[in-house]
């Protein structure tokens, strides 16, 4: 059986859940391989969210926000960015490809952009493979080799 | 209304059908089952489908339940939340339970639309489900904020959306200020001669509404002025106005106009009479400008440059003029802004294959307006750049920088009509030959395309094709002194080149080059061509995102003038049913702090850019105002303390819909000893 992975979708109230809208409204098709959670700007993205996507069994996440200079609430997209890179490099030192969470653009108007977004992220995880938070050893053992830690 | 304890949830699950919409690629029934049984033990007492739950009679089920089964909490699976959230919660209020406690989660926009697979769209809307179970265990009841409306408003920008925004609301009994950047009211309309497809002088209907405008009683005229700062929001947003010093006082002034007359400045006119004539350095942009009071250019101003002069003052008969005016800024609260903030003309210089600034007779759609009107610098006189010679032929060429990857990719929506009024113009006064070059001819809207016959019937020829070049090196027999236009006639099939002495670039509409600063200080969005965007595209066309701040007018996009105006008088209906109403609900939505558990770390302070957090240094704890509060949930999201909290999207809410929504994968997770 080929590997589905599981993924969470953050969106935001003002543009990529709109353009999700979009998507669903202009017909667009994309994997059925993510979940959406709305939230009112990507700034809201507190990265305990993510965490806690990831422990819960999904492979990867996506967090979608609006255009640089775009946001609904002026600047907060950029907060959100460096919490991304941030995100990033804590996952790393846990074990976890950096690859697994990613940030994309999207206003309201581009559902098809997100559409693709999906799909593409779709078949980047797809690529990585499950995540398996507790299934990895070098994860779960208490006494994991400095090297596991990239 | 009283909390509901969360421990003892009673969750009713309504999943639609939407006609076949959802059902068609969702097993809807499946769903329902699924909920009901599995989702027991997260409080689910009751889980329904029904074909049309957004009809009188779905609504009437949940209400039903609500009242008989004792549910305190609801989950519609249906369509987006931006569609229907609000009847459901209204259904939900209607029998007794707060509208807050109603989730609305999207299985149709969502899957049953974008995916393929019935089995996994079904799956997936399971999910879907689980997570609005799970996150509507913690939704708390709630208010709508209540807003008051100031009964002022702001119209930015003196076009002619702009003016009949003004217009409307004035007349509805209501202050207006009306702001306006150049020296006069009437933007682009004021510079047109005649106006598509009536032929009607614009002048002529123009006028009449900048006189009203300038007379208003209701209407405080601010020219020369912009928008500096912005602060507050719907119902109470105070806007500091910078009013341009003029050097003209405008109490003593009569608008005589002897100041211009004796000014012995003569500066090239590049904004009114783009480019074509002259003004003056202490100048009003055209004679029938509201308000009547001239602006000195201070760049050109001999006095301001060289320190002497003063004929103006000298010759003034009311001693108006005052060379030590200063910029003055004033601020205004209001209730509504309305932005009309219009276009700017795409500049032909960048396609430079056409020609335009190095050929003499190449022209844009804007100079050749000014060259028609009779109160223009040609007095009406179409003839070449020389001033005298009228043209034996003329070309005409639609689409310059629209429709074209390499400029803009839209359509202006206005210059096929303005091309073939150009036609019509050249024809009536010249008699030369025509010649229209067209990707496509666009003549939608009433009695456009019977104007289009009429010009086809008056003789101008039409080419389908993209002109390749312009230029004055001629290969031919016959085009010797002439502009050659390449082509490559579609219709026929063949390359050619057509000799003519004039050529007019039809050039597009693209959005002010301060746009993108207007919405940022306005707090609204743009779009990626930078045309300011609509709460909605069909719906809502003149409301933004932002509460309060409407658009009309070609700032929202390429539009002509009836439907300008028509925009205009929208926002200015909705403007008006917010006064009418003076109140507003707005979404209660907003960040607060538990100050025991506050730190006073400051963390947060610096993240609002709505200015709503403030340090307490007496107290040592950080507070928000929920008035300034929009929302967002930066502050919440960085709180280490977990001090701040955001209402309808709590970290409770998002942490337990996550959960829902990985429900399937949870189980199979392993877990940690």
């Amino acid at each position: 059986m080929t590997f589905e992975p599981v993924l969470i979708g953050f969106t935001c109230n003002w543009c990529s859940y709109r353009a999700a809208d979009l998507a669903g409204t202009s017909r667009t098709k994309y994997p059925p391989n993510i979940r959406l959670v709305r939230l009112m700007c990507s700034g809201r993205l507190d990265p305990t969210f993510v965490l806690k996507a990831l422990a819960e069994g999904a492979d990867g996440v996506l967090i979608t926000g609006c255009h640089p200079g775009e946001c609904h609430y002026l600047e907060q997209n950029y907060k959100a960015l460096r919490r991304y890179h941030l995100l990033r490099r804590t996952l790393q030192s846990l074990g976890i490809e950096a690859e697994r969470v990613k940030l994309v653009w999207a206003s309201a108007s581009e559902g098809l952009q997100l559409a693709e977004a999906i799909r593409q992220f779709t078949e980047e995880i797809r690529a990585l493979g499950p995540l398996r938070w507790n299934a990895r050893p070098e994860l779960r053992s208490e006494d994991a080799p400095l090297e596991a830690v990239p | 209304m009283s909390a509901v304890n969360s421990d003892s949830p009673r969750i009713g699950v309504y999943v639609c059908h939407c006609g076949s919409n959802i059902a068609h690629m969702v097993d809807v029934e499946e769903v329902r089952a699924w909920a009901e049984k599995t989702l027991q033990s997260e409080g689910v007492v009751v889980a329904r489908d029904y074909k049309f739950m957004c009809s009188s009679l779905g609504q009437e089920l949940i209400q039903k339940d609500i009242q008989e089964l004792g549910l305190n909490r609801v989950v519609v699976a249906a369509c987006s939340p931006h569609l229907h959230e609000k009847t459901f919660r209204a259904a939900c209020e209607k029998a007794g339970l707060n509208g807050y406690l109603c989730e609305l989660v999207s299985i149709r926009e969502h899957a049953s639309w974008v995916h393929t697979d019935r089995e996994a769209a079904t799956e997936k809307s399971k999910m879907i489900v689980a997570g609005g179970v799970k996150r509507v265990r913690y939704d708390e009841p709630l208010d709508p904020l209540r807003v008051p409306i100031h009964k002022r408003t702001l119209v930015v920008g003196g076009g002619i959306a702009g003016i009949q925004a003004a217009l409307e609301i004035a007349n509805a009994g209501y202050p207006v200020y009306l702001v306006e950047r150049e020296a006069s009211i009437g933007g682009h309309m004021a510079q047109f001669d005649k106006t598509f497809p009536t032929l009607d002088c614009a002048a002529c209907i123009l006028t009449p509404k900048m006189v009203d405008a300038g007379e208003h009683p209701n209407i405080t005229l601010l020219t020369w002025s912009e928008v500096a700062r912005v602060e507050g929001s719907l119902g109470n947003f105070q806007v500091t106005i910078r009013k341009k010093a003029r050097y003209v006082d405008e109490d003593l002034c009569t608008g005589c106009g002897i100041c211009t007359e004796k000014c012995p400045k003569k500066v090239l006119d590049t904004v009114f009479e783009a480019g074509l004539g002259y003004r003056k350095a202490i100048y009003t942009p055209f004679p029938q400008s509201v308000p009547k009071y001239p602006v000195i250019d201070t760049e050109n101003c001999t006095y301001f440059v060289k320190g002497k002069c003063k004929a103006c003052q000298i010759f003034c008969p009311t001693g108006a003029i005052d060379f030590e005016q200063q910029d003055e800024e004033i601020t205004v609260e209001v209730g509504n802004i309305i932005l009309a903030t219009g276009f700017q003309t795409f500049d032909p210089r960048r396609i430079p294959q056409y020609g335009y600034g190095r050929l003499a007779n190449v022209f844009t759609s804007l100079e050749f307006e000014r060259m028609s009107n009779a109160a223009g610098p040609t007095g009406g006189e179409i003839v070449l750049r020389d001033g005298k010679t009228r043209p034996e032929s003329v070309a005409i060429v639609h689409c310059v920088g629209s429709r074209d990857r390499r400029y803009n990719n839209y359509c202006s929506a206005i210059c096929c009509m303005q091309s073939l009024k150009f036609a019509h113009l050249v024809k009536e006064r010249t008699g030369a030959e025509v010649y229209n070059f067209y990707i496509d001819m666009r003549t939608a809207y009433k009695d456009y395309d019977e104007f289009y016959q009429r010009v086809l019937s008056e003789g101008a020829n039409m080419v389908r094709g993209k002109v390749a070049e312009i230029t004055d090196a001629a290969r031919l027999p016959g085009e010797e002194g002439k502009l050659i236009v390449q082509v490559e006639d579609t219709l026929a099939g063949r390359q050619r080149r057509i000799p003519v002495d004039m050529v007019i670039l039809s050039v597009g509409l693209e959005p002010q080059r301060d746009a993108y600063e207007t919405a940022k200080l306005f707090g609204i969005s743009c779009s990626a061509n930078g045309w300011y965007t609509e709460k909605h595209p069909k719906l809502d066309p003149v409301a933004t995102m932002t509460e309060g701040i409407f658009i009309a007018g070609a700032c929202q996009g390429p539009k002509d003038i009836p439907t300008s105006v028509a925009q205009g008088a929208a926002a200015a209906a909705r403007v008006l049913g917010h006064i009418q109403v003076g109140e507003m609900s707005m979404e209660p939505i907003r960040a607060s702090v538990d100050e025991a558990r506050c730190s006073g770390c400051r963390i947060c302070n610096g993240l609002c850019p709505f200015n709503a957090i403030s340090f307490h240094d007496d107290r040592r704890v950080t507070e928000i105002n929920p008035a300034l509060c929009q929302g967002c949930g930066t502050c919440v999201a960085a709180c280490p303390a977990g001090a701040i909290s955001g209402t309808g999207f709590s970290d409770a809410q998002v942490l337990a819909q996550i959960e829902g929504l990985l429900w399937d994968v949870r189980e199979t997770v392993e877990r940690r000893p």
